[in-house]
């Protein structure tokens, strides 16, 4: 099979991107398919044209190829893509509409408020920051709605802390949300099809928080797969899991990333498409499954082709 | 040439990875990275303007000159040319480095010079020779943001001078040194970039100059004077270089041919007493045995042709044209929160932000503008420097100077009103410098307020 593995983009996350691009071409070329690797930029759609693949392996993340933007492009081809498809790439990437539609459908996330710029340019919403205090007291964690990884997320220990905050999360998206800071284990679950995959959980080591700089970097953070939890937690945390991948709309594959406090699971946010580097969450989980990183991308090649995506 | 046939080793996996990690040494662990490095695989995207390297322009040197030297050297010189040389490099090169160091005034003896692979190693061969793991080294903040990997991959405890706009804070210096006799401690050296410095683009003023040296020599410390940029001075009177005032005996200095002739030759030297070369010398054979052969011949070629001094000086020329670009653009495009360095010579401006900036997170912004500078907290061990940021002038031309820093201008722009609309205040006018108020006396800013 002719396989195109998209790549890069424009994204902050680009770096990370080609990492995964990278290693997905090399498992699909040992799987015996052919493979057209694809840097996205300004002549994707000319040689995609042109390459005819059979089938898109988007390996993008955050803006571009994670967003949904891609997937359009590839839905107008004809194309068939792994992954999510439009509308759930679209919800995954919004922080802010995703924690909307869990609460929608009854899946625990975290209290927040959401700003736009124009809020604080225009409407004066800065006097109405005074409320959020009673409602969530300090610690709260300010984010850029849209946005892979880690960037641009601060925590505010007081209220001090707010605006500088707020001007960096303002620096990734001109939507942010202050969130209730839920403390807890710090759980990941990644979804193949409509299995779940054993619970990750990330451990910081010598009090890191788990941030970009210990995402991606070998003995910064260290993972327990699977994680040490009692049964009844784990099936909480994964039907949790699953309920957001349901509720988002997500197929093929996305990883689920959840806070477990004394609250029991609570839904941070939901990766379309999340990394699949050497040191990425899903392959450690397939794994953990019994499932080598062959057996993953091709079982992802084929919920792609199987469901209408195309 | 089409691609030789090669293994394409599979991806690891991550229990492949655990095995690797649990063998790696300690001082990996310490290794920055990541984060920045992300940031800055987007920076290399075509469109975007980057201020953010530090790269000299080596457009300017004749490609027909190049031609007559390479092929002299391969006429009369193949064979000796293309074997190994000393460890301490060839005499002809170190003739060379004594005319380099000639023309900034200081007269080292020959035998105290070893060739390394850039001045970078000879930073890395420095710290090979005098460092062990917990040691103090102190250094300018900021510093160069490429020795503190160095630093970091010889488990140094590295503390950071507070630098002003005469250089490192010797009064603060003097009180960092205390508190370490106190502690029993003897930091292995301080590090400095005294001329031009990268990345703050200032100068130590003569004055700091003799009180570091007579420091050194009071308390018998080493002094490491890194000086890449002393040749590319455009205005303002030349200082004499500490290795100068002190005679070679506290003073390690560091030169190269990077910035005066090319760095793609990787030709940097050391300077120190014989003791200690003795043992740069063996921890350089460990290293590589020796510099390139080739482009020390190339460097006699160029010195033989009588001319290198015109070169720099030509070189000089045009950055100095840049800077003033840079300095007259950021006056036009900057916030008035805003401060900078004015460099007299090197590639680099220093600028300051309001203290509610993080450089990192303007970055992502500014490249969404298609922008790119270097975030301040490069240049720091510690977390400090987030709300500055490197600006170097040295690799584009004046118009996309101009253009980039309208585009950074814009976006520190946006954030200032921003958070003026988030904590109704109208904007700070920012310090000219960030030290308490206590330290005045000694504290020279960057920029005078007259710019505001």
């Amino acid at each position: 099979m002719k396989v195109a593995v998209l790549k890069g983009g424009r994204s902050l996350e680009r770096g990370v991107s080609l990492r995964s691009g990278a290693r997905v071409e090399d498992a699909l070329e040992r799987l015996g398919h052919e493979v057209l690797p694809l840097e996205a930029d300004a002549s994707l759609v000319g040689r995609l044209t042109e390459g005819r693949p059979d089938v898109a392996f988007v390996a993008m993340h955050g803006a571009g190829g994670e967003d949904g933007t891609a997937q359009e492009l590839l839905e107008i081809l004809g194309i068939p893509f792994t992954g999510p498809g439009v509308a759930a790439c679209a919800r995954c990437i919004d922080k802010v509409l995703a924690k909307h539609e869990l609460r929608a459908a009854g899946v625990p996330t975290p209290d927040w408020f959401a700003f736009n710029e124009t809020a604080f340019r225009e409407l004066g919403a800065g006097d109405a920051l005074g409320a959020l205090e009673q409602r969530f007291g300090f610690p709260l964690v300010v984010k850029p709605s849209r946005g892979g990884s880690a960037l641009g997320i601060k925590f505010a220990e007081n209220w001090f802390d707010v605006p500088e905050a707020l001007v960096s999360a303002f620096s990734y998206d001109d939507r942010v949300l202050l969130e209730r800071f839920v403390d807890g284990r710090e759980l990941a679950v990644s979804v193949v099809g409509d299995e779940a995959l054993p619970v990750v959980e990330a451990i910081p080591q010598e009090g890191d928080a788990y941030d970009f700089e210990a995402r991606y970097e070998i003995g910064r953070t260290s993972f327990a797969c699977p994680a040490e939890l009692p049964a009844e937690q784990a099936a909480a945390v994964t039907e949790a899991a699953l309920a957001a991948y349901g509720a988002l709309g997500c197929s093929g594959f996305s990883r689920v990333d959840l806070i477990l406090g004394d609250e029991g699971p609570q839904v941070l946010e939901v990766n379309a498409i999340p990394g699949l580097t050497d040191t990425s969450l899903l392959p450690q989980a397939a794994e953990a499954a019994g499932m080598s990183f062959e057996q993953l991308v091709e079982r992802i090649l084929d919920l792609a082709l199987t469901t209408a995506n195309a | 040439m089409p691609e030789p046939p090669h293994r394409r080793r599979a991806h690891a996996s991550s229990s492949d990875l655990e095995r690797y990690a649990g063998l790696f040494a300690e001082r990996t662990r310490v290794m920055r990275s990541s984060a920045m490095r992300d940031l800055m695989a987007v920076t290399a995207r075509p469109e975007v303007i980057s201020l953010a390297g530090g790269l000299p322009d080596t457009s300017t040197f004749p490609p027909q000159t190049f031609a007559a030297q390479m092929t002299r050297i391969a006429q009369e010189s193949a064979a000796e040319a293309l074997q190994y040389g000393p460890t301490e490099g060839f005499r002809e090169t170190v003739d060379c480095i004594v005319q380099v160091m000639g023309a900034e005034g200081m007269l080292p003896d020959p035998e105290d010079v070893i060739v390394t692979t850039g001045g970078q190693q000879a930073i890395d061969l420095i710290c090979k020779t005098l460092v062990d793991p917990g040691d103090a080294v102190i250094c300018e903040a900021p510093t160069y943001p490429g020795a503190i990997p160095v630093f970091c991959s010889y488990q140094a405890d590295t503390i950071q001078i507070e630098c002003d706009a005469e250089g490192m804070r010797i009064d603060e210096l003097e009180d960092t040194l205390e508190r370490l006799e106190i502690e029993g401690r003897r930091p292995k050296f301080i590090y400095s970039v005294p001329t031009f410095q990268n990345p703050a683009g200032v100068t130590m003023s003569l004055e700091r100059r003799r009180r570091l040296v007579e420091l050194a020599r009071a308390r018998e410390l080493l002094v490491v004077e890194d000086n890449p940029y002393g040749l590319l001075r455009f205005g303002g009177e030349a200082l004499p270089p500490l290795y100068q005032l002190d005679g070679g005996d506290f003073v390690i200095y560091i030169g190269t041919f990077s910035k005066i002739l090319s760095p793609g030759i990787r030709l940097g030297w050391a300077v120190t007493p014989p003791p200690v070369m003795e043992k740069v010398v063996l921890g350089k054979q460990a290293s590589d045995l020796c510099t390139s052969t080739l482009t020390q011949y190339f460097v006699r070629e160029h010195f033989a042709g009588g001319r290198w001094r015109e070169y720099v000086d030509s070189v000089a020329e045009i950055y100095r044209e840049r800077r003033d670009a840079m300095l007259a653009a950021l006056e036009r495009y900057f916030p008035p929160q805003a401060s900078w360095t004015e460099p007299e010579g090197g590639l680099f401006v220093w600028a300051t932000l309001p203290p509610y900036i993080d450089t990192s997170d303007l970055l992502a912004k500014a490249l969404r503008e298609d922008v790119a500078f270097v975030p301040g907290q490069a240049a720091y061990v510690d977390g400090r420097g987030r709300n500055s940021m490197r600006l170097n002038f040295s690799a584009g031309g004046e118009e996309e100077i101009r253009e980039g820093i309208r585009r950074i201008g814009k976006t520190i722009a946006e954030q200032v009103e921003l958070y003026g609309a988030l904590t109704g205040e109208t904007p700070e006018v920012a310090p000219r410098s960030q030290s308490r108020p206590s330290d005045a006396e000694n504290v020279v800013p960057f920029r005078k307020a007259e710019g505001a």
